[in-house]
């Protein structure tokens, strides 16, 4: 786990004039479930690209096992990858597909191809002669990687007759029959239904855990981050705005644009009065942030499931409902505070119109330092036609996007 | 909802077909009448298809016609598929104006194309006369300094007419298939030239097979540009059909035309077949990709 496998070093990728990737340094770790996220044309994909070898970085270097690969063509690299929509090979069959990658001659490395040693040995790099495996080989390794996909009895199939979640598999089988020390994946479950999705998230994680090789995952979806990787690398306009665990990148937001984009968040303006006290409103709360100058002005992050809501004679501060929504497991109600509206989750129905009043514990209260994203996130006041906003740009970025997951949004 | 034609439009579309088809019906009874009158009616024969292969003539452009088109459309469609993917893999702003350039070829009158062709030759062979007149004098070599059209003239003419349709055949191909292909293919370790040959060439085969046909068909076709490319001493059939019409006219023109006009149809046919065909699995397989990701 702790051994560093990639490194991007001051990477920047500049087309037409356009600054994609800003100055990127990141590491990857060795056997770790890392996920590129951020919201489209943040510069996630190219960086999978270049680290795939299909895009050379305009400046700065990358390095594999120490040793810089900027010029490797991507088919002499240890990476290989799952492409956004699959790119199976129409003309072949399931066995074919997967097959493909072993029945190309290469030169292989002692000890590189062998996942058992892959981390244990450091091989030096050998040139071998080109080494074609044998058909047995061939036939056995394919086979075993279409269980582990859990694709047994389709190596006949065409490929066109499978449906996207089998062909997502072939995808992966295709790749991890490489034995790659690397396997990228640039949102590949994008074209799945929402159930698919979420068997296809365990799958993954299940696949990685068995195989013990390094996954470099690409998606926007915060939800699907959360829920399988070991790093969360939160990107935005080509810049690294946040490194960190699931748990760290949800809980200790590092600024408004991670605090936003991860999950909900009422993000409002406050004062640092002293180490754990916050004045909101004009009224200073316990909290458990510490390290901030004296009366410094931050971001202060509310999650709306942290809010309690009380009688209005108990509350800290008192708003009125403005819109409530049935989600289900809970109610979203919009709540005016003097014109600062915030989203509050609940259990409890209070209906439009009521005046409510509001707990808030120590550790409900997140504080952020000011940054470039202060004052452009975490207000509700637009709720409904954000909501709207939302589905909007999630439609355009995936053509194939269906009813559910537009109202999961 | 569809309507059924009303009598005046049945009437106007039976006139059109018969004006369209009127002359190659006649061509073709006639390459059966047993006189020699284009005319009358005087019973049913096929001597004229008999007479027809014992003219050396007749078999000699037939075999010409047939090994222009066959190599000619070989060539065009292995350097048209080239130039296709070549163009394919261009900046947009390269890859518009050369494909106009293109089409230019198959537009322009066959016989500017033709004697553009012809007078290129002649430059050409001229020159080449002085400069082996040259090396002759110089070196003592014993070359030949008189260069007239042939056989390969023809050919290089050919070729170059139909390396356009090959193109236009093969780009749609290209631009249908997912450019992630390439890059899957290159992932799992095939060099860049490996992965056109192991992946865009199988993917793009259909259009390739079209390309090939629809070259040969135009090589077989052909009369105006061969006429000022095949020289003296080589002819091609459509050239030999057109020297016939100077002489005595037999039905042996009958005959022959019929024949070449039903190879060009089915080959027309054959391809109007795959390329419908095509269509019709293309949407099926999106129709099932759609259905499968609900």
């Amino acid at each position: 786990m702790s051994k560093e496998l990639i490194r991007l070093k001051d990477v920047s990728m500049t087309f037409d004039g356009d600054t994609v990737l800003d100055n990127m340094n990141i590491y990857f770790n060795d056997k770790e479930f890392l996920t590129l996220l951020g919201p489209s044309g943040c510069g996630k994909t190219t960086t999978l690209r270049i680290i795939g070898g299909f895009l050379v970085p305009t400046s700065g270097d990358v390095f594999f096992d120490g040793v810089r690969i900027n010029d490797v063509p991507p088919y002499l690299r240890q990476v290989n990858t799952v492409f956004q929509k699959y790119a199976l090979f129409p003309h072949l069959n399931v066995y074919d597909n997967v097959a493909f990658g072993l029945r190309i001659p290469k030169a292989i490395e002692e000890g590189g191809t062998d996942i058992d040693s892959g981390s244990s040995g450091k091989g030096k790099r050998k040139k071998a002669k080109k080494v074609k495996l044998s058909k047995k080989e061939i036939d056995q390794r394919v086979r075993e990687m279409l269980e582990v996909v859990s694709l047994k009895g389709f190596e006949k199939r065409t490929v066109s007759s499978l449906s996207g979640g089998q062909q997502q598999r072939v995808a992966i089988a295709r790749a991890l029959v490489n034995r790659p020390k690397v396997l990228l994946l640039d949102e590949p479950l994008g074209a799945l239904d929402m159930r698919l999705r979420k068997d296809m998230q365990q799958e993954l994680k299940r696949i990685q855990q068995q195989m013990g090789i390094t996954f470099i995952y690409v998606t926007h979806d915060q939800e699907e981050a959360l829920a399988m990787s070991d790093t969360v690398v939160v990107m935005n306009n080509g810049k690294i705005q946040q490194i960190g665990t699931p748990e760290d990148i949800y809980n200790e937001p590092k600024n408004a644009f991670v605090a936003d984009f991860i999950g909900e968040s009422n993000i409002v303006d406050g004062i640092m009065r002293a180490d754990r006290l916050v004045e909101i409103f004009g009224r200073q709360f316990q909290c458990v942030d510490s390290g901030f100058e004296k009366d410094e002005p931050v971001d202060v992050v509310i999650r709306p499931e942290d809010v309690d809501i009380v009688d209005v004679s108990q509350g800290a501060l008192t708003g009125l409902v403005t819109s409530v929504t049935f989600k289900g497991m809970h109610y979203d109600i919009i709540v005016d505070f003097k014109g600062f509206k915030w989203l509050i989750e609940t259990t409890d129905f209070c209906p439009v119109g009521a005046r409510i009043g509001i707990k808030l514990d120590p550790d409900s209260f997140h504080v952020m330092k000011k940054s470039e994203y202060s004052g452009m996130y975490g207000d509700y006041s637009s709720y409904s036609a954000e909501y709207d906003e939302i589905g909007d740009a999630e439609y355009q970025e995936e053509d194939a996007v269906d009813e559910e997951e537009y109202y999961e949004s | 909802m569809k309507e059924r034609p009303s009598v005046s439009g049945r009437v106007l579309t039976i006139l059109t077909f018969i004006f369209l088809y009127a002359p190659i019906i006649v061509l073709i009874v006639f390459s059966f009448n047993s006189s020699n009158s284009r005319t009358v009616w005087s019973g049913f024969t096929l001597d004229w298809y008999k007479e027809l292969f014992e003219d050396s003539l007749i078999m000699s452009s037939l075999s010409t016609t047939f090994s222009v088109s066959l190599i000619s459309a070989l060539v065009a469609t292995v350097a048209g598929t080239a130039a296709a993917i070549g163009f394919f893999n261009m900046k947009k702003r390269t890859r518009a104006p050369l494909l106009a350039i293109n089409n230019i070829p198959m537009i322009n009158a066959d016989i500017i194309t033709g004697v553009s062709m012809c007078l290129l030759f002649v430059a050409a062979f001229g020159f080449l006369g002085n400069f082996t007149g040259w090396l002759n004098s110089v070196f003592g070599f014993n070359l030949p300094t008189r260069f007239t059209q042939g056989f390969g003239t023809l050919l290089i003419a050919h070729i170059t007419f139909n390396v356009p349709y090959v193109i236009l055949s093969v780009m749609p191909k290209l631009q249908q298939m997912d450019r992630n292909l390439v890059d899957a293919a290159m992932d799992l370790g095939c060099s860049p030239l490996s992965a056109i040959w192991k992946v865009v060439i199988p993917d793009i085969m259909p259009g390739i097979i079209n390309g090939a046909i629809i070259a040969f068909t135009m090589s077989i076709d052909d009369f105006v540009i061969s006429f000022f490319t095949a020289g003296s001493n080589s002819q091609t059939l459509a050239m030999a059909i057109y020297t016939m019409t100077k002489k005595r006219v037999t039905p042996k023109i009958n005959a022959i035309s019929t024949l070449l006009f039903l190879t060009v149809l089915i080959l027309l046919i054959i391809v109007n077949i795959r390329s419908s065909r095509q269509e019709k699995k293309l949407q099926e397989s999106m129709k099932a990709k759609k259905s499968f990701v609900r």
